[in-house]
């Protein structure tokens, strides 16, 4: 043989990332070409105290999480020839979003569980907050309006809700965290010298910080009542905030954070202008990168950090959000019964050429971005005899194709920059005929990457540029992959037309609940 | 003329029982409805019973139509399906290979093409979801052909097109290469297809260890070969894939 056998992984040295999700904790171990080398994964539990209440158990995800890098090391350690753990240069951080603790920085326990980013218990809290000015309050300095999932209320409500905590945090002797700065603050040491840290993107998720000095407000804190003694520091996306030992690594440099869907817009390497990415899952998640200034949203969208390398501008992004798009598929296999497992709806929907004249719009739980409109709920309109159960599947992926276009146009709207080709991720990308569908209605192309883990990837990336095992973004940009590239192939006046059909279905779903309803 | 084999039938007529009416009986009721022997009727549904078609009531210890029996009436493996299991692993096939990955399933006696991953180059390409190629000269062809008998006897069927000088057009010589691919797990094609291109395949199998479908790596013959013909790292590669798939489709470990 003249080929020497090279081993289906790569070598080293690696990088490692954290992902800290909702309903798991994964670490990864990547190779310099950002490929898979070992991953290990654990889920945590769902704390549902009450209806609309949503919960976790840090210290669980905190065990789960040293579990998880021990158990990605000792993989790496069996697949690859003279492994061992100091071949992992680095560690990057990515987390759930929004999900807010409060801990004794003296005993490291913390002082109540998790609100997760979904619980909704503060919901007249927003409302009481938001005054006569509405929902809207905060959204110039923070880029959010006043919703239940963000972290700041939630911190309030803790500080309300658990005996004796407000005088406690006023003492000095609690501190508050998104995820990342839970995990942060342990691996580099807990109550022996833990970094107390949050990055940009994390902190952006608050309503407490200023989107264009990147600190703390402090009148907004006075406003929603949350003491600036237990905020972390906020440092950016890719710095080195401290050391590991944790999982048998030996000084190893923590050296990221970024939110979940800021870290996939990382991993999938939009660091142009313009350049946007979306995630497929249950919901969806589009975000599109705009550059150094943060551009405020009159089309209902969310101004968030993307990320910021070090002591570069920071890069913001405009964020539009989908609640219902594998949701959808699921309520279709489990609900209806029309398919076995979600993957049969492009069979079903493959039959037939069209949708017969059928639209199906999702408002479950009311219409999001760029609606907002809570009295909204789901519609199948154009219903006819002709109509079948394969024209219905094609309006299902049809609607999360025609629910991107929305928050496209609303991007075009409040930025003027079109985006160009839209990079995808997520479970929902095996779908070919819904890769195809979007790129028809979004008349871009539609391109996947190699690396289906985008957000570890970009939690790695970040981590490995703050210690220089890349040089730049561009080695990042050689890295990247497409796997497949879906080109547009609808006819523009079909296409109008379609567009049309489809805002007048959205149109039959408002004022469905009675003002008192909703 | 041939007789029917008695306890064959006698088997069918107690799935035909279970399957109408009550669907849950018991023993006796099983024998009486038949004119059966107790000890006879116990045989046949225990037999049922290991081959998964019959399953008994832990605590009545009625009999009923087995999982198995529903699966082999809705046997066939969405190709949506295969396509959502294989995506990390072809994804990983096309990386480590350097060359573009396919999935291809038997369709209308042919390999339909129900994913395909870029070569991880900078190179234009075009998805070829959907296409079609031949069952004969490709490696995922002959793969499909050498383990799917249904796939065995549709090229048996047709004409082996000459579509290159290097084509394979005897059904004696086809025969030995098909042997060829079972034997060793693998089927290649050294530009029987396209000139100047080659390719080499695996079988994907499904939780009943059926062969539902080939994967494998398609390029440049100078990148794909050397002197000894496939290079023996693609080969691993490819069926390192190809056992990954399956083994996410519940095949179990080989």
């Amino acid at each position: 043989m003249t080929d020497t056998p090279t081993s289906s992984h790569g070598t080293g040295p690696f990088i490692a990332a954290i992902d800290q999700g909702t309903t798991s904790s994964r670490c990864i171990i990547f190779d310099r070409d950002g490929r898979i080398v070992a991953v290990d994964q654990k889920e945590h539990e769902q704390i549902f105290p009450k209806p609309g209440w949503v919960e976790h158990d840090a210290a669980e995800i905190w065990t789960n999480v040293q579990e998880v890098v021990a158990g990605a090391i000792t993989k790496a350690g069996q697949d690859i020839a003279g492994f061992t753990p100091a071949d992992v240069k680095a560690i990057g951080i990515t987390n759930q979003r929004e999900t807010t603790m409060l801990w004794d920085k003296n005993t490291g326990q913390p002082v109540h569980n998790a609100l997760v980013w979904q619980d909704t218990r503060t919901d007249a809290l927003c409302r009481e907050l938001g005054r006569n000015v509405g929902q809207d309050r905060f959204r110039r300095q923070t880029g959010l309006p006043l919703a239940s999932y963000f972290a700041g209320p939630k911190v309030r409500w803790l500080l309300d809700n658990v005996d004796g905590l407000r005088e406690r945090a006023e003492r000095g002797d609690i501190l508050f965290g998104t995820m990342d700065s839970w995990v942060i603050w342990n691996l580099t040491g807990g109550v022996d010298g833990g970094k107390h840290v949050t990055d940009v993107t994390n902190a952006s998720r608050t309503l407490l910080m200023d989107l264009k000095t990147l600190q703390w407000d402090p009148k907004i804190c006075d406003s929603i009542g949350v003491p600036m003694a237990v905020l972390p520091e906020i440092r950016s996306s890719s710095e080195v905030y401290g050391t590991t030992d944790v999982g048998g690594l030996d000084a190893v440099p923590v050296a990221s954070a970024l939110g979940d869907q800021q870290a996939a817009l990382f991993g999938q390497t939009c660091f142009a202008v313009g350049e946007a990415k979306s995630t497929y899952g249950t919901g969806t998640f589009m975000l599109m990168n705009t550059g150094e200034t943060p551009v405020n949203s009159y089309a209902g969208l969310i101004t968030t950090v993307g990320y910021r390398i070090g002591d570069a501008k920071p890069v913001y992004a405009l964020e539009g959000s989908i609640a219902v798009t594998g949701a959808l598929v699921q309520w279709m296999r489990d609900q209806m019964g029309l398919i076995s497992t979600a993957a049969e709806i492009e069979t079903l929907a493959s039959s037939v050429e069209d949708n017969g004249g059928a639209y199906f719009v999702p408002a479950f739980s009311g219409l999001f971005a760029p609606y907002w409109r809570s009295d909204a709920r789901g519609v199948i309109a154009g219903l006819t005899r002709y109509v079948t159960k394969a024209h219905i599947a094609r309006a299902v992926l049809e609607a999360t194709a025609w629910q991107t276009r929305e928050i496209a146009d609303a991007m075009f709207k409040d930025s003027s920059t079109e985006v160009t080709t839209l990079k995808v991720d997520g479970g929902m990308t095996s779908n070919n005929l819904l890769m195809q569908t979007l790129a028809d209605f979004l008349d871009v192309p539609v391109v996947r990457p190699m690396v289906a883990e985008t957000t570890c990837l970009g939690a790695a990336y970040a981590a490995g540029l703050a210690i220089g095992f890349w040089p730049d973004t561009d080695a990042l940009r050689a890295n990247w992959k497409r796997a497949a590239e879906w080109t547009p192939q609808m006819d523009a006046t079909e296409r109008d037309k379609e567009y049309k059909q489809w805002l007048k279905a959205v149109q039959a779903t408002m004022g469905w609940l009675d003002e008192e309803e909703s | 003329m041939p007789g029917s084999i008695q306890s064959l039938e006698r088997a069918a007529a107690v799935l035909r029982l279970l399957a109408g009416g009550e669907r849950r009986l018991g023993l006796s009721d099983v024998a009486s409805s038949l004119g059966l022997a107790k000890g006879t009727t116990h045989g046949i549904l225990r037999t049922l019973q290991q081959e998964g078609f019959v399953e008994q009531e832990p605590v009545s210890g009625k009999y009923q139509l087995g999982a198995e029996l529903l699966r082999l009436g809705n046997s066939y493996l969405d190709v949506h399906e295969l396509r959502a299991r294989a995506l990390v692993w072809t994804d990983d096939l096309a990386r480590s290979s350097g060359e573009a990955a396919y999935l291809g399933v038997l369709h209308q006696h042919g390999v339909l093409i129900v994913h395909h991953v870029f070569r991880p180059d900078d190179g234009r390409q075009v998805l070829e979801v959907g296409a079609m190629q031949p069952l004969h000269s490709t490696a995922l062809g002959k793969v499909l052909s050498a383990f799917d008998p249904v796939a065995h006897n549709e090229v048996a069927e047709g004409e082996l097109a000459a579509l290159t000088a290097r084509t394979v057009t005897g059904s004696a010589e086809f025969e030995s290469v098909l042997e060829l691919t079972r034997s060793r797990g693998w089927g290649s094609d050294l530009e029987e297809t396209w000139d100047g291109v080659a390719s080499v395949a695996a079988p994907v199998y499904d939780r009943r260890r059926m062969p539902v479908g080939a994967v494998g790596v398609t390029g440049a013959v100078e990148r794909l070969c050397d002197a000894d013909g496939i290079r023996s790292r693609l080969v691993a590669a490819v069926r390192d894939c190809a056992r990954a798939v399956s083994r996410d489709l519940g095949a179990g470990r080989f």
